[in-house]
């Protein structure tokens, strides 16, 4: 293999159809007779439904049908659980509660489906919604979460005895014994509250039954196309083969899109075979914000004890965590959560109780982050506050506390988001931190330049935070690469793409493996009927998983290639080198044969294929981690503050990031901004403000206030550690969601040093200025 | 978000949109910059039955002086043509000043001044700065036009004098007296955003340096906006040092406005970005007034 591209920082494939409009969206799609969905939603958070007349709907001129789950029959079934729960830890339990395509007795948050019209056009269904009657009878909604817990707590699902919905303890060493010989102990509540993935494109689907071909096309915006058709399949009674769902190009995910089987990808397929015509449904802005999954909302009590000299003895953790209403994705997030509490530090125990909670709020999957900031700023917290109790510098504490590069593999002995003990492959945190405090010149800011700003009465502070994030799980990915006879490559993977650039971070390998240009690689994903093994894209794993499955397809087509290039140009195979398209006998350039021409010798129209090989130039291959690879990171930041009015504005911002090999900076800085973006959205802007009934009052982008580029810093500089993970061998780590992890509490930090002299602790997260001026200015209130 | 059906009427003539109006009466709407009324269509908040459009018609879009050295600005003029122009600049330096701080460029490229004005938003920041300037605005219905004070204009939140068969069709600034100064000052969550408290400031000093009159002017803290009127009779006749602004900030952030809480902003946190922008506002428009700002 060459390293031409690896590492490279060259410009995306895909954007010159991005850039110019050329790029399907599943919105483009338009099939002559295709009809139009719009849902009834409940207005309510939680309510029985006492009856829902569609009679007046369905009489309105261009109305084709309405539908309510009774309509369904035994098509009507909770969703599968997705994630099960880990077994065999002790005093553990899980309530699977899935969510319904439709409500039937009760609704249990406020947008889950109740009818569906499906017209001519989205207009006309629109204005049939106005016509359906429901009868309703309120109940008493449950949207806090401690309230929810409370003995007389109204039940989010009346067959269970609590809204308890899962209980995980989990242990390494003895915490008690820890704390007892402790010097110091520091005890605290934190509360996160929920934001929105807020993706540019909602959720859209066209669904389409061809009754003559058997076949049923659905083209989604999902993030995990192959187990989408295969569940599809199954609830459908069609074969595997008869489902074909397409993930186009997609606005953004971030995780929502991997929640399968939304209500809406359920109903559309089961009504398009139905109604024999296609369906296309867009999920509008204000749909977004009660229809699709949120995250973040949990209520952490933690402690820490250490030595006076700073050296954690041990961590324990009690939290609650927002569930919403159903539980479909399992203990991912809060597992996640619980395992990032003991960040990169060397951790001698950790007691930690998970307490899952149901709401009459949205369902919680992963967004971006997916439980890591929770548990990253917990840790970082409780790290600053020994920090200042110990008057120990805030960089120096970390440092004393972190893993050394020679603890890996560093096995955490607890259980992860993917059921295994919670191992570190590989890292240098040390490294990472220093060139950190470095990059943001730390020494030199708090010994020189905040004491003279402070001295003219200015309010800036530092932060500084480090992080893990865990990618790159199994189960595994496959891909298929083939050369053409045009001599261009074509490479086909499972899972689907949101923006990461894997058109061309996937072509990079394989130009590597095959000795072509970059831009001859032509890179087909999430499309089942290219290819139709594999999971999807989730816990920043593209670039890892589905990465090595396609290096590890290139190169069985690197050995075909040479088998039968050795044959033809008549020279071993160690003398071959593969460049410029071509195979050359090293040193004899005119021995050479073009690879298209290679490949149509290997798909012969005459004689005989030998027996044991196959035809084409053609390999397909998987790939499957033995744990999941953990990067790592640093980011520091400066920011002011304004006292007078509590708006805070971030002067410097800097990443130093460790995801193992790089395949293309320019991609992966992307997916960095990426994440600040929104770790600064979750910090300082995004909240969804649910009231006591699990009413969401800002539901729309006047209210829900997303960072623009205007309120971004004016500068994220990054700067790069590499330290390649040895359980795969390109050696990359993910780095998709490493961006958003660390930034809250990176950003609690910083506010807290600005306005050092307002004895100012921060212990929630996000925080509007309206919220800062209520901690500074009114304590006690 | 789509909306629910309509009749659509392009008329290319203000009496033609007058007719139209009388006729449908409560069910029609005018469209101006469509900037509010098409989101709160699509929302199906509104739900008008008729629209009729003010876009062709090009004699309500202008910019024009007046004899007096104040302003004339027709109905349909864009935010955006406001923002660039010079007599704006010249003889309203407060609105030149303001229009950067209203919405994004794309959406000052279609809202317009009388759509503005006729929409009433507590948060929008040009009514606030009419009551600053003692705007006048002229009415038209069938029967003739009728001219408003700014003071008489605002009678709620989205609520105006204008009936349903009247349209604004101009708004007039008056001269601007010698030894004026100006300041207009907002505080966002982010820059577009309507703003938690702003405020428009216009003073005028007498031979003396001294006040000889104030007007501050909040938005964002009730139903409509709202003049300090404590605040500016503190004012009057002292020399506006930075004491007598801080207090004259004071009274109008505890006793001139009485703001609400939303999620955005306690009425507690809206006090103090009152106070706060008014301190500033008032130091810069004095400041201008002198000629040394
Ligand atoms: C994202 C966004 C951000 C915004 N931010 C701000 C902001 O920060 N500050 C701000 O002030 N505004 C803001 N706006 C609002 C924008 O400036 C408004 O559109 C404008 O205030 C209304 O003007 P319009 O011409 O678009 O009116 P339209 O939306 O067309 O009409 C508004 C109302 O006025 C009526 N109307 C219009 N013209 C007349 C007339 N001549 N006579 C009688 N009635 C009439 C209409 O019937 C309608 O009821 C924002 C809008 C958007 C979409």
């Amino acid at each position: 293999m060459t390293k031409k591209y690896l590492g490279q920082r060259i410009t995306r494939n895909e954007d010159p159809r991005m850039l110019t409009g050329q790029a399907l969206f599943v919105d483009d799609v338009e099939i002559p007779g295709m009809l139009h969905a719009a849902f009834l939603r409940s207005d309510y958070a939680h309510a029985r439904i006492l009856s829902i007349d569609v009679s007046a709907a369905c009489n309105r001129p261009g109305v084709v049908a309405v539908y309510t789950a009774e309509d369904m029959g035994d098509f009507w079934k909770p969703g599968p659980l997705l994630v099960p729960a880990p077994r065999g830890i002790e005093g553990a339990f899980f309530h699977a509660r899935t969510q319904i395509p439709m409500a039937r007795d009760k609704v249990r948050h406020v947008g889950e489906p109740m009818a569906v019209v499906i017209g001519e056009s989205r207009y006309l269904a629109e204005d049939a919604l106005a016509d359906i009657v429901v009868d309703l009878e309120p109940l008493e909604a449950v949207a806090d979460l401690e309230r929810a817990l409370d003995p007389d707590a109204p039940l989010v699902h009346d067959d269970m005895e609590s809204n308890l919905g899962s209980f995980v303890p989990q242990r390494k060493g003895d915490y008690e014994a820890a704390r007892e010989q402790a010097d110091l102990v520091i005890q605290r509540r934190i509360v996160i509250d929920r934001g929105a993935a807020a993706a540019m494109e909602n959720r859209v689907l066209v669904a389409h039954w061809d009754a003559k071909s058997q076949e049923m096309t659905i083209w989604d915006t999902t993030q995990a196309p192959i187990p989408l058709r295969n569940g599809l399949a199954g609830m459908l009674g069609l074969a595997e083969h008869q489902v074909r769902v397409i993930a186009p190009f997609i606005g953004g995910a971030f995780g929502p899109k991997i929640m399968m089987f939304q209500p809406e990808e359920v109903l559309l397929p089961w009504a398009t075979m139905k109604l024999n015509r296609p369906i296309k449904w867009i999920e509008d802005r204000r749909e977004n914000f009660v229809a699709t999954t949120q995250e973040r909302g949990q209520i952490h009590d933690a402690e820490s004890a250490l030595t006076k000299d700073g050296h954690i003895l041990g961590v324990k953790d009690v939290f609650l965590h927002d569930s919403g209403a159903y539980d479909p994705y399992g203990l991912t997030v809060p597992l996640n959560s619980q395992n990032h509490v003991m960040g990169c530090y060397d951790i001698p125990s950790y007691y930690s109780e998970l307490k899952m909670v149901f709401t009459n709020k949205m369902i919680v999957t992963p967004v971006r982050g997916a439980g890591r900031p929770q548990g990253i700023f917990v840790i970082e917290r409780l790290l600053d506050i020994a920090a200042k109790e110990l008057d120990i510098d805030r960089a120096e504490l970390r440092r004393r506390n972190n893993l050394q590069p020679d603890a890996f593999p560093h096995n955490h002995k607890i259980i992860d988001q993917a059921f295994a003990e919670f191992v570190i492959d590989s890292g240098n945190y040390p490294a990472t931190l220093a060139r950190a405090l470095d990059m943001i010149e730390y020494e030199k800011f708090i010994k020189e330049e905040q004491p003279a700003l402070r001295a003219e009465g200015r309010h800036v502070g530092i932060g500084v935070v480090a992080f893990i994030e865990t990618t790159g799980v199994g189960p595994y990915e496959g891909a298929r690469v083939t050369i053409e006879a045009s001599g261009k490559v074509s490479v086909a993977t499972g899972v689907g793409t949101q923006g990461q650039g894997h058109f061309t971070a996937f072509a990079q390998i394989v130009a590597d493996q095959l000795g072509v240009d970059v831009r001859d690689v032509h890179v087909v994903t999430g499309d089942t009927a290219h290819f139709h093994w594999g999971t999807g894209t989730f816990a920043s794993r593209g670039a890892v998983v589905a990465a090595n499955a396609i290096n590890a397809a290139a190169k069985g087509v690197r050995v075909k290639v040479l088998k039968l290039a050795s044959k033809v140009l008549g020279a071993p195979e160690e003398e071959l080198e593969l460049a410029d398209g071509m195979v050359r006998v090293a040193d004899i350039p005119d021995q050479s044969i073009g690879l298209g021409e290679l490949a149509v010798l290997a798909n012969p129209m005459r004689g005989a294929v030998e027996p044991g090989s196959e035809p084409g130039l053609e390999a397909t291959d998987y790939f499957g981690p033995q744990y999941g690879a953990t990067a790592n990171g640093t980011h520091a930041m400066i920011l002011e503050v304004d006292v007078e009015t509590m708006m805070v504005e971030i002067k410097r911002y800097v990443v130093v990031e460790d995801c193992g090999t790089i395949i293309n900076p320019l991609i992966l800085e992307g997916q960095v901004h990426g994440g600040v973006s929104l770790g600064i959205g979750n910090s300082y802007y995004e909240q969804l403000v649910y009231d006591d009934n699990g009413q969401l009052l800002n539901g729309s982008f006047m209210d829900y206030l997303i960072p623009r580029s205007t309120d971004m810093p004016p500068r994220i500089e990054i700067g790069h550690e590499v330290t390649p993970s040895p359980l795969n061998p390109l050696g990359t780590k993910g780095a998709g969601e490493a961006g958003a992890i660390p930034v809250p509490s990176l950003f609690a930090q910083a506010v807290e040093d600005a306005l050092y002299d307002y004895d100012l602790e921060v212990l929630e997260m996000p925080l509007s200025p309206n919220r800062l001026f209520e901690l500074c200015y009114q304590k006690g209130s | 978000m789509k909306p629910a059906a309509f009749d659509y009427y392009a008329p290319s003539t203000t009496e033609e949109a007058l007719a139209y109006l009388d006729q449908f009466g409560y069910d029609a709407k005018p469209l101006a910059g469509g900037q509010s009324l098409i989101p709160t269509m699509n929302f199906r908040l509104a739900q008008p039955s008729v629209l009729v459009d003010l876009n062709p018609i090009v004699d309500l879009s202008y910019i024009r002086p007046h004899e007096d050295g104040g302003l004339l600005l027709g109905a349909m003029t864009r935010a955006s043509q406001v923002e660039r122009d010079p007599l704006v600049a010249e003889r309203a330096p407060l609105v030149h000043e303001t229009m950067p701080s209203i919405a994004h460029p794309q959406i000052r490229n279609r809202s317009t001044m009388g759509g503005t004005m006729a929409h009433a938003d507590p948060a929008a920041e040009l009514p606030a700065v009419a009551i600053a300037l003692n705007a006048q605005f002229r009415i038209r219905g069938q029967a003739g036009d009728r001219w408003v004070s700014v003071d008489e204009f605002f009678l709620g939140m989205f609520m105006t004098v204008i009936e349903p068969s009247e349209l604004l069709v101009e708004v007039r600034l008056p001269p601007m007296p010698p030894r004026s100064g100006w300041c207009f000052r907002e505080i966002a969550r982010r820059h577009g955003d309507y703003a938690l408290v702003g405020v428009a400031a216009m003073v005028t000093l007498d031979g003396g340096n001294q006040c000889d009159q104030a007007r501050l002017v909040f938005l964002s803290v009730e139903d409509r906006p709202v003049p300090a009127r404590r605040a500016a009779e503190m004012l009057q006749g002292q020399t506006p040092t930075a004491e007598a602004i801080q207090a004259a900030a004071e009274t109008a952030a505890t006793e001139d406005i009485d703001p609400g809480s939303d999620i955005h902003a306690s009425a507690s946190y809206r006090r103090q970005l009152a106070k706060v922008l008014a301190r500033q506002a008032l130091t810069q428009a004095f400041a201008r007034a002198r000629g040394v700002a």
